[in-house]
This record gives C-alpha cells, structure tokens and sequence, in this order.
C-alpha cells in the first residue's frame, strides 16, 4: 500500500506497476494482485489479463498511441500515463486525447516524475490521479491544484475558455 | 493598449507566488539544481557568468510609460542601472539577485508585466511588427490576435513542458517586420478574396544551429480558427517533435523529417478534432481584444508644417536624423521616432534608467504614453507630431538615443556575447563597437546606405546573424574567440538565409574585412543599389577575393 492522490484527497492504493527490469524482463505477477501493465504487454494478450482474478489497468509511456487503448477504454477501471521526466510534457496531450477524443471517464493517473509543480497543468488536462514520486511529499502536493484559479485556455476541467467568459454571447 | 482586468492581474500574481515557493524550496534545498532549472528557465531566469540574468516579457513590443518607469526603477533599485534589449522585444536585467528576483516580479505585476515563458521550452513571447497600428504600410492590425495569442500561450497546461522553445511571430503589413519566415510559427494576417479576415500560416522556420526559411502550411486560416489550429500544430509538435536530442528538438526539424506536406497533413488531422470547438473565436471574442487597440484621438494636422520644413533647410544633421530615425506614420502630420540604442561605445540594445524615465516623459508629452521595442533592440516613440519632431531630435540627443544611424551599418542587432552570456563562444560587444568606431563618419556611412548588420555570440544565433546582409557569428577555435561573416542574408519579405565567405577571422582583423567588403561594395554598385542587391546580383566571389587576397 502507499499514499497517492486522488480526486483531491490522499488515499491508500495497492495498485502495482508492471515495468520491466534492466534486462528489459518483466517479473512475474501474482494473480490476485491490482496490476497496470505497460500498453504493450496489454495488447499481447488481452484476454488473459482480463481472466486474472486480480483486476487488471494499463499504463501509457510517452509515445504511445492511445487509439490503441480506444476500444477497451470502456472496459479499463484505471489508465495510467508515465512522466519519465517530469520535463517530458508528451502526456499533456495523452491525458487530453484521452479525455476529449476518446472519452475515457474513468481513473487518470500520472506516473513517474509527478510532483507538486505539475499537479495543477496535470489535472487540467484531465488526470484525477497522481502517484507523487518517491522522495517528494505527497501532502504537500495537494496544494498544487490550488496554484492558479483561473486560465486562459479551453482544458478538460473548464472547457469554455476564458475569452468566452469574458464577452457573453450576443 | 491591453489593460489587465481582475483575472490577467490574479494569474500573474498567482505566478509570482509560485516562482517565490520555487525560489525558496531551491534555496533551502528541497528542490534540486536539475529541477529548479527547467521552473526558473520558464519563468525567465538564467544563471549567468556574472548572476542570474532575468529576462521580462514585453509583449509584442508594447510598453505604456508607467512600465518603463516601473523598469528603470527596477534597473536602479536591483541592478546597475541598467538593462538591455533582446531581439525578441523582451527586456534582460544582467545583474539581480536570485533571492530578490520574487520581488520584482512583484514589482512587475503591479504594472501588468511578468518573466513569464520568457526562457525554457514553452511557448515565448508573440512579436510583432514593431510599428504595428501606426505604420502607413499596414494592411491588417495584428495587436488584437497578439493579446489573443498571448493569452491562450500563457500557462497553457497542455504545452508547457515542449520539446524545445516554440516563438510565434504575427505580422499585419506590406513589409514583414517581425522576421516571421524565422519563427517556430509566423502568421500574416490577410484578407483572403471575399474579404474575410485571416492568417497565412508558416512554420518551421528558425536560425540556430540550422537556420531555416519556414514554410506555408496554410494559405488561408479563417480569423476564428485561430486557436484550435495553433491547439492542433503545438500538440503535433508536443507529441512528435524530437527529445532525444536538444539540437534536432525545434519544430523546423520535425517539418523537414515529416516534409511539409506530410506535416500539414498531420496538423489538419488533429485540427479536425478540434475544430469548431469552444476555442473557437466569435467575432465578438476578437472585438473585445480589438476595442483595446483602437487610435487614440489624432489632431488632424497638415503634413510638413512649417515647423518642420524650416528646421530640416537649415540643419542638416536634423534632416539627417529625420530620413534616418523616423517613420511615415498612417495619420498625417504624424511619424514614428526611433530612439536608437546603437551609439558607439554603448553595447548594442544597452538602456540606462535615466534614458528609460527620459524616454517614459517623451511618451507623455508628445504621444499618447505608449512606446514600443523593436525586435533590432530601438526604443520607439511611435505617435509624434510632426511640429514636435525638432525638439523631439535635441532630446534625443541630450540623453544619447539621437545617433541617426537606423538601418544603417552601425545599427548592429547584437547579443550580449561572451561578456555576459555563459552559453556564448565569444564576445560580441568589443567586435560590435570596433566595426561601430570604423564607420563612424556619418557621410560614409550613409553612403553604404542601408545594411543590416547582425552579430551572435554562438551558434544560438540570439544575435539573428544569419539573416543579416552582413552576419558575424563568434566561434571557439581551442579557446581562443573567432568571427565568422556570412554576407547575404536578408529578413523580411524575402527572408534569405547568409552565406559564409571563408575561414574565419581574428577579433582585431574584423573591421578591416568590413572594410575591404565595403570597398568591393562601392566599387562594384550601380546607381542606387543597396548593399544587399549587389551581394545578390555578383555573388560571394569578388568579396572573397578582396578579403582573403594574399598580401605581396
């Protein structure tokens, strides 16, 4: 069990990411384990993970296309998207394909390099779930949803952009 | 111009509280020189060889007198004195303290300014045409899509960690101003055949390590698609663009390896997601922006008043100043005033807070309180009567913005160079000034009529070297600092990247080069070629031959 975030309140969560090791093998998952496997691993075999008895999500890396996850979106109790680097911003745009293309309504979650300073960008573009990495303070990251109050732009949390609000439609 | 209201003014304040818990969780050690860098780069704040060097935004080159004096005060209270303007229309403050830079920020928010996206690999500061509003060439005002643009690029949260910087340029008239054709993005505001308002679209251009004319993606975006489509080319690029390696990272990379038409079609896949949603502007969305752009109450005046004329007959060092240092302005009896920044001795771009409180007054007593930043690093006074321009002239000179070399060979677009700047490979500024002293006879120089002289410390080309009909890039050859002059180059309408005449030169052997290129030039012009059509029309050859003839 560890600490995340979650839709704005600290929680408990036995979640386990799958990531391969140095070697580039993936250690074995127990079956009644709450597992997120890469995206690749996921397509291989679908069916099987869906047979586990422990439930079963996916995790996106930067360059992953999510038109590939489309179909089971539905199906998918949480997707997660990997921040190797927290200046690596490729999962902006996965959370709002996510979100807007494809609709998905379920548990977003921001993996890896995910702190304070990105909480309020991430939760923007549609993430509802941050697992804070090692190291960093998971309380003190709460405070970053509240860093701005307002924005200009269309997001995800607040689709009508400001310029919109600001002149009411004639 | 734009007013902030309660919401502009709350993000910037809310910005500056971030950047002061940044600043103090660095100091105190929780956050680590590799994590505070990317925060404190897009908040605008390098470490330099001196101090931190802190880059405000101004945008699009728009600055009221109120913000000059806030930045003179600023310049005085925590720095030397001093500041400098960058090529990109923003202001650099060489010397603050990092532990007191959250102050002026604070300082900066009061007058509706910020460091924001100033630095790192976000979405900087949208220029313009420096004369934008005012100048008789001006087809389209593009103030209104700047603010526009400047607001949907502010804290943008799906574009704020990109692979590399990402600048757009907007330009509204005959002449191209804002060296668009060299932005990540350069947008022409048009009017397409039925007279609908829109932009032509050109990106992945830029200069840099390789220097790139960009390409029209879209003849023709319809005003209200303007940020959906923006939306669609930046997520594109967010995905896409390289990160492997911080020299193939700009856009123009990922145009030249998707080729442009491969890219365009990408972007209009995404944009077709994106399309008619709720970035959508109304024509009441682009009214609201636009109210803030309106002219201020000309007087209706003559062109020429007496005034002028007598004064341009009997000294000619002011007719000198006027055909120089000013511009036609759209409303009669009206012209623009460039305060150049290029006097011998001073390093290009350098303004002190005495010439900053002198310029604010001017503003006010012949203008409208407005002035703008031109990105060749002039102050501009953009709204002056003609009847004004004399006494304008001897102020001008009075505080040491009246050198009436604007367009000329003096008027070197420079960086700070390796005096200031850890990434340079040499200085710039020492070169820039013995060019400066080689042609300071003012009937030679106006003779060599008008020549853009660009000049960048490194291969980061800050100094646009490549576009100038002359360029000089510093380089490092086993330490020891070199000049390398490409000739040929040209911004504008037709944006040409320069070529390099041959190996380079030694820093006390640059003016002598200008000066036998110089001799080639008058030697081989016909009537009233400028330097730049005759480099076009007999090549780089003859001006390698004199430059690297063998001595007997």
């Amino acid at each position: 069990m560890r600490s995340i975030i979650k839709d704005g309140q600290i929680t408990q969560d036995s979640w386990q990411v799958l990531r391969a090791d140095e070697q580039g093998q993936y250690p074995q998952v127990a079956a009644d384990v709450d597992v997120i496997v890469p995206l690749a691993l996921w397509l291989a075999d679908k069916s099987a993970w869906q047979g586990r008895v422990g439930k079963t999500a996916v995790w996106l890396a930067p360059d992953a296309d999510p038109a590939l996850l489309a179909a089971d979106l539905p199906d998918l109790p949480l997707v997660a998207v990997d921040f190797p680097a927290f200046t690596d911003g490729r999962g902006y745009s996965l959370g709002r394909l996510l979100r807007e293309r494809y609709s998905y309504a379920g548990e977003l979650r921001a993996l890896g390099d995910v702190w304070v300073d990105l909480l309020h960008y991430l939760w923007q573009v549609g993430f509802n779930a941050f697992e804070i990495k090692d190291g960093k303070d998971t309380d003190g990251a709460l405070a970053g949803y509240d860093t701005f109050t307002e924005r200009y732009q269309s997001t995800h949390r607040e689709p009508v952009p400001l310029f919109r609000r600001r002149v009411t439609s004639q | 111009m734009y007013r902030y209201d309660e919401v502009d003014h709350r993000i910037v304040r809310e910005r500056v509280e971030q950047f002061r818990d940044q600043t103090q969780r660095f100091l105190s050690g929780a956050l680590t020189e590799d994590e505070f860098r990317p925060l404190r780069l897009m908040n605008g704040l390098y470490v330099q060889r001196h101090a931190p060097m802190l880059r405000v935004a101004i945008p699009y080159g728009h600055l009221s007198s109120r913000q000059l004096r806030k930045l003179a005060h600023i310049a005085r209270t925590y720095d030397r004195n001093y500041a400098h303007f960058t090529t990109r229309q923003n202001i650099q403050f060489n010397w603050p303290e990092l532990a007191r830079v959250p102050d002026i920020l604070a300082e900066l928010a009061e007058v509706e300014m910020h460091a924001i996206q100033t630095s790192g690999n976000c979405v900087r500061n949208t220029t313009t045409d420096a004369f934008a509003g005012v100048a008789q060439d001006e087809l389209l005002d593009p103030r209104a899509y700047c603010e526009i643009i400047r607001q949907w690029s502010t804290l943008h949260p799906e574009f704020a960690f990109l692979p590399r910087k990402f600048k757009i340029a907007v330009s509204g008239s005959v002449e191209d101003r804002a060296a668009t054709q060299v932005h990540d993005i350069g947008l022409h505001v048009v009017r397409n055949e039925a007279g609908e308002v829109g932009f032509k679209v050109i990106v992945g251009g830029g200069l840099g390590r390789t220097p790139i004319v960009g390409e029209v993606v879209k003849e023709f975006l319809p005003t209200r698609h303007l940020l959906t489509y923006l939306d669609a080319v930046l997520r594109v690029y967010n995905r896409f663009g390289r990160r492997d390696n911080k020299y193939k990272a700009r856009i123009k990379i990922l145009v030249k390896a998707m080729t442009v038409e491969g890219f365009a079609a990408k972007v209009e896949d995404e944009w077709l997601h994106l399309k008619d949603g709720p970035s959508t502007l109304r024509d009441v969305d682009v009214a609201h922006y636009a109210s803030y752009f309106t002219d201020p109450a000309y007087e209706v005046l003559q062109s020429n008043p007496p005034e002028l004329t007598e004064k341009l007959a009997a000294e000619p060092a002011f007719a000198r100043w006027l055909e120089r240092n000013t511009r036609p302005h759209k409303q009669a009896g009206y012209r623009s005033v460039v305060l150049s920044l290029k006097k011998t001795g001073v390093p290009p771009g350098d303004i002190t807070a005495e010439q900053m409180d002198a310029a604010a007054d001017w503003a006010d007593r012949f203008g409208y309180g407005e002035l703008r930043v031109a990105h060749e690093q002039n102050l501009i006074l953009p709204d002056v009567r003609e009847r004004d321009l004399y006494e304008v002239w001897q102020l001008a000179k009075s505080q040491g913005f009246a050198t009436p070399n604007i367009g000329l060979l003096t008027d070197i677009i420079c960086c700070p160079g390796g005096d200031f700047c850890s990434l340079a490979n040499a200085r710039s500024i020492p070169v820039a000034e013995a060019i400066q002293t080689c042609f300071e006879d003012l009937d030679y120089l106006f003779d060599l009529g008008e020549i853009d002289c660009n000049f960048s410390g490194c291969m980061n080309a800050c100094g646009h070297h490549h576009i100038g009909n002359i360029g000089i890039l510093g380089v490092d050859k086993n330490g020891e600092e070199w000049y390398q002059i490409t000739l040929g180059g040209s911004q504008g309408s037709h944006t040409t990247i320069g070529k390099v005449i041959g190996p380079s030169f030694a820093q006390a052997d640059v003016p002598l080069a200008f000066e036998k290129i110089m001799t080639v030039y008058l030697e081989q012009r016909t009537n009233g070629e400028r330097f730049i059509e005759t480099v076009r029309r007999i090549g780089l050859d003859p001006f390698k031959e004199r430059v690297y003839a063998k001595h007997h």
